[in-house]
């Protein structure tokens, strides 16, 4: 029923706030990427992405691209929304769990654990999300 | 050094009002300062350190230390959210262990009714310059209601948790508000109005959210020889303990919140287990918030909260751990969607004897307060303190 209204209604996303230290994974995401911040010092990815890694504070970190693969860690569907929407927590296959939505499925048959890949929706001036889908 | 007896909680005043409709938010600030003040038998020229958070009108501390015409040697406005003013107590004390000032006054005030805020359902940017999180998450749309309903999604489907064990939170809140005269929700309520009131962000029920309520509440903190000559019963401070948990860099865990780290601070400091607790009060933004932090102070192990709190074992009088006998935020009141400094004065009324008779616990003599602000889904202050009668 909340499913049929959000075909009928298109959500609109806001527009991220681009920053010069994050400003590679948006032209990326308009490319259809999804990057995400690795370290060469301490080798590990996180999220979202910093210039100094949270972990070891080394400044020395790269983009990588992501193989825009994850699975569901957790979500919750928003029902008290004009549109309804699933929040999530993704964890790509390269370590990081990152907030996003999961789209183009039924929401009442989302699970934890539950394989997902990236696709990416468009904002209201700004560049594209990374968003989530069911394999 | 150890806050353990160096600071005591002399007065406490809730401000009755549910909708502040024709009362300002500086106006309130200064009517809890009175109360509180009043409490304790002292004045306004005694305050010699002010604490406020995020909910004052103003740049920090300044503008509500005009209004009240306080002479402050000490100031602090740390917001951690509505855990700030659990934290306010600890840091109280520290100033008045360092000698930095001996009457500490803590303030809480919030219009959300009167401001018609969609306080839980709408998704927040703060404006200005955007946190280095936000353009991460608020395009997504993430709320209130469901960042905290993905910790309860995890929960279940990590320790089979129910919606029915939740429930039994809300159901033990309405148990204690329907002696509070002053709570919104002042009806009792079952499991089964709990579980099948309208879901607003899966697996949270409307009844598993707290109240939206304007209002506020003040504390007076003071040192040992100021509270050796008040009349009050007295209310020691025997422990304190903060922490902020955050994504950890994208490796989340919502299964467990910050209280972990507060807690067990703030019981090692006052030197006693949970099991020593007579009465708990624990912020309760939601059900789930609730039984996390249970887990994480250590009432039970982690992923049995749901056991733990089913079948009315939060209800004083009937179950083993009493909390939150005024009705708490899910029931009576959550000022300004910031209830951590309520739940100070519903301990410190216990421990004075002074909760309702319905549901006061006999020989209450040792009591947990804790609070978690921010959003526990995201990123959230936690802040614990364990009071004492003396």
């Amino acid at each position: 029923m909340a499913e049929t209204q959000a075909e009928k209604k298109e959500r609109k996303l806001p527009a991220p706030a681009v920053s010069p230290e994050t400003q590679a994974y948006w032209d990326a995401a308009a490319e259809g990427k999804l990057l995400v911040k690795k370290c060469t010092a301490c080798g590990q990815c996180h999220h979202y992405p910093r210039s100094i890694c949270p972990f070891c504070f080394s400044d020395k970190t790269e983009w990588i691209e992501s193989s825009g693969k994850g699975t569901i860690y957790s979500y919750s569907v928003m029902r008290r929304a004009p549109v309804p929407y699933a929040m999530a927590y993704v964890t790509l296959a390269e370590g990081p769990r990152m907030v996003t939505n999961i789209v183009d499925c039924d929401f009442d048959k989302l699970k934890c654990e539950q394989p997902v890949k990236v696709v990416f929706k468009p904002t209201d001036g700004g560049p594209p999300l990374p968003m989530f889908t069911p394999v | 050094m150890s806050i353990k007896g160096k600071a005591y909680i002399a007065g406490i005043y809730e401000h009755p009002t549910r909708l502040a409709k024709d009362i300002s938010l500086a106006q309130i600030h200064a009517q809890v300062a009175k109360g509180a003040l009043e409490d304790a038998g002292l004045t306004k020229d005694d305050v010699d350190g002010y604490f406020c958070a995020g909910d004052a009108p103003g740049l920090g501390p300044m503008s509500m230390v005009e209004y009240m015409g306080l002479k402050p040697r000490h100031v602090d406005s740390t917001d951690t959210g509505g855990s700030s003013y659990v934290l306010h107590v600890g840091h109280a004390a520290e100033a008045i262990a360092a000698g930095k000032c001996k009457v500490a006054l803590i303030t809480l005030a919030g219009r959300p009714r009167a401001e018609g805020m969609a306080t839980g359902t709408v998704p927040r940017s703060r404006g200005g310059t955007p946190t280095p999180d936000e353009p991460f998450e608020f395009p997504y749309g993430p709320t209130v209601v469901n960042m905290y309903a993905m910790c309860a999604m995890r929960h279940m489907y990590e320790f089979g948790t129910t919606s029915e064990q939740l429930a039994w939170i809300k159901v033990a809140a309405s148990h204690h508000a329907q002696y509070n005269p002053h709570a919104l929700l002042k009806d009792v309520v079952t499991v089964e109005e709990v579980v099948n009131s309208p879901v607003i962000s899966d697996p949270l029920h409307r009844l598993d959210c707290c109240v939206i309520t304007d209002g506020g509440g003040a504390i007076v903190v003071v040192a040992p020889e100021i509270a050796a000559r008040l009349k009050r019963p007295k209310v020691k401070l025997i422990g304190a303990g903060e922490f902020v948990k955050t994504q950890m860099g994208g490796k989340v865990d919502l299964t467990y919140s910050g209280a972990r780290f507060s807690g067990k601070a703030a019981f090692d400091e006052a030197g006693v287990k949970p099991g020593d607790i007579k009465f708990a009060a624990i912020y309760d933004s939601f059900t789930i918030t609730v039984l996390m932090q249970l887990e994480d102070l250590g009432f039970c192990e982690k992923g049995k909260g749901g056991a733990f709190v089913a079948d009315g074992n939060l209800i004083s009088g009937v179950g083993k751990l009493p909390f939150n006998t005024d009705g708490g935020g899910l029931c009576s009141n959550h000022p300004g969607n910031r209830g951590g400094l309520t739940k100070v004065l519903e301990a410190v009324r216990q421990l004075r004897g002074e909760a309702h008779p319905k549901v006061q616990v006999k020989n209450c003599d040792l009591a947990v307060a804790h609070g978690t602000g921010g959003s526990l889904g995201l990123r959230h202050g936690s802040a614990t303190v364990i009071l004492e009668r003396e």
